[in-house]
């Protein structure tokens, strides 16, 4: 834009013309964006006090109809709390398989670990509907029927990038000598492990379960294909609530999901400081 | 180093078990779709190509193919645009305005994708804000179709996909040693020649990053497409749901997901060959 040669003393209108269109751009486009990025989770909350049957907006009034109609809908409540399961039981397990797999590739420049690292995070990229579509093929194959242990072992493997990237970041950031340190006086692995290591780590750990709990109570591509009638989840049953009829109920659901996010949200925050890792990875 | 020496025989075998986990239930389950992608029909023995042959030689299945490869480029150019400037911001904000701008950028993120879908719903349906908002301007006598329409889903897969592209950036961003904006300015390079001669090109690793996750899951997400497009505009995803649960033909299926599969692989290497390269040229 600027034609300034090194040194040349440029015209001072020139040069406040190069820095106010840069910055009005920047901002510009910058605050659009963070308008646009608000703009579904705040329409979704005005939508879901609606007074109205049907979804429109600017609704005509507001109450609390929608919310209300929630509590005479077991099928929902059945589905949140097989979602609350899944979630629960993948964090566990993710953590279990994560924070060991992660000790041991921390550290470590061996070939196997760029291979392991590679594998580890692959879900993250691959389409989770090939995954979820393979893994029906296995049980089926295999002859194990589905059920809430195959939901579950199809979202460990979603999961457990969010548990091994952030439990890896912790323990580079931490580095060997205190873990040395610790071996060296005396402290046998698993001591050193629940007095040295994990205490540091800590953060890393929960910042990776609560991102593992998320994905698991949002995933939708894989239990596609491995959830069935019996352990329908939330975010099947919204899809289906929102695709077939476009239920103003869902809307209510919406409302709560965002409630309960942003709460977590700030909690997280507060407790294992959630955007370091996020900006990290 | 003697103690880690004497730790590692024993710390390495705690990989087994996730490894163990992955290769049983993700490499196999893989193997096992690849596998029957080459059968000829459900159940038949032998090898072939036929489903391959039947999806590239229908022309609906090339374009879907191509629509999904479009989608995928319009909305990570689209994210890198909107995300690049947000990314600059968030970067240099303190206090207060950090937090806020965590909040709205990560909220998003973490709201599962049928509710920011939903949200996009009531922003382009028939009664939604946009056409109450144009009718009401006088701009328009007629609502405007934006639902089941490819744009409906660029668009909200854009806002979905946003925070995907800011997040690496803004670590690329707060890398850079401010000494080297300080030389440009003080050799006269003016805001946007030291804009695209030192800071875009310092943060290529993380441009490069944030591309790379924002194409990768927008070829492969079924939610947004699936409710936006309503059945009617078919892209990858739900091409594959569409076969293998309505129709029920698992090969088609399984060879419609290794298309989608060496699609989403060759891209994500070819991008992170780049970063590497983009990096090695930073140092």
């Amino acid at each position: 834009m600027s034609s300034a040669a090194p040194f040349a003393p440029q015209s001072a209108t020139l040069e406040k013309v190069d820095r106010l269109s840069f910055n009005w751009v920047i901002w510009g486009i910058a605050i659009f964006s963070l308008a646009v990025l608000t703009l579904p989770t705040l329409i979704v909350v005005i939508a879901s006090f609606s007074s109205a049957q049907t979804l429109r907006f600017p609704p005509p009034g507001f109450s609390l109809q929608w919310y209300l109609a929630l509590f005479n809908y077991p099928e929902l409540w059945t589905a949140a709390t097989t979602s609350f399961q899944v979630a629960l039981w993948t964090t566990v397990l993710c953590v279990l398989l994560g924070v060991a797999a992660a000790l041991a590739m921390s550290g470590s420049r061996a070939r196997w670990v760029s291979a392991m690292d590679a594998l580890v995070m692959s879900p993250l990229a691959l389409p989770g509907i090939a995954v979820g579509l393979g893994m029906l093929t296995f049980f089926s194959i295999m002859g194990v029927r589905l059920s809430l242990t195959t939901l579950i072992i199809s979202h460990v493997v979603i999961c457990i990038p969010y548990v091994i990237r952030t439990t890896l970041a912790s323990l580079t950031q931490l580095g060997s000598a205190l873990r040395e340190a610790s071996t060296v006086l005396g402290a046998g692995p698993i001591y050193t492990f629940f007095h040295v290591t994990l205490p540091l780590i800590k953060q890393g750990v929960i910042t990776g379960s609560f991102m593992a709990f998320l994905s698991s109570f949002d995933n939708i591509t894989v239990s596609l294909f491995l959830s069935d009638a019996r352990t329908e989840v939330l975010p099947i049953r919204m899809w289906s609530m929102i695709e077939n009829d476009l239920d103003v109920r869902a809307a209510a659901i919406s409302g709560l999901l965002i409630l309960g996010t942003a709460l977590m949200m700030i909690v997280m925050e507060r407790v294992s400081g959630l955007s370091k890792f996020l900006v990290k990875s | 180093m003697k103690a880690s020496q004497l730790f590692s025989p024993k710390e390495w075998q705690l990989a087994l078990p996730l490894a163990f986990f992955l290769h049983l239930f993700y490499v196999a389950p893989l193997a096992i779709l690849l596998a029957s992608s080459f059968q000829q029909a459900p159940g038949v023995a032998g090898v072939s190509l036929a489903q391959y042959g039947n999806f590239f030689g229908d022309a609906v299945n090339r374009d879907v193919l191509v629509d999904t490869f479009i989608l995928g480029v319009q909305v990570t150019l689209a994210c890198l645009i909107f995300g690049y400037p947000v990314a600059y911001i968030y970067a240099r904000a303190v206090g207060i305005w950090k937090t806020i701008l965590t909040f709205l950028i990560l909220l998003p993120l973490l709201t599962s994708a049928v509710v920011r879908t939903f949200g996009w719903v009531v922003i382009l349906g028939k009664q939604g804000l946009v056409n109450s908002a144009l009718l009401g301007l006088g701009v328009l006598q007629e609502p405007v179709k934006l639902l089941f329409t490819h744009h409906g889903v660029a668009i909200a897969m854009t806002q979905i996909q946003l925070p995907l592209m800011i997040l690496p950036i803004v670590a690329s961003i707060s890398q850079i040693d401010s000494r080297l904006l300080a030389a440009s300015a003080s050799l006269g390079g003016g805001a946007w020649r030291t804009f695209w001669k030192v800071v875009f090109p310092l943060t290529l690793p993380g441009v490069i990053s944030g591309c790379l996750l924002v194409f990768a899951l927008t070829v492969s997400s079924f939610v947004t497409p699936s409710i936006i497009g309503g059945g009617q505009i078919m892209y990858m995803p739900t091409l594959i749901y569409q076969q293998a649960v309505v129709l029920l033909n698992g090969p088609f299926a399984a060879a419609i997901s290794a298309i989608l599969l060496v699609m989403v692989l060759t891209v994500v290497i070819g991008l992170s060959v780049l970063s590497q390269r983009s990096r090695a040229y930073i140092r």
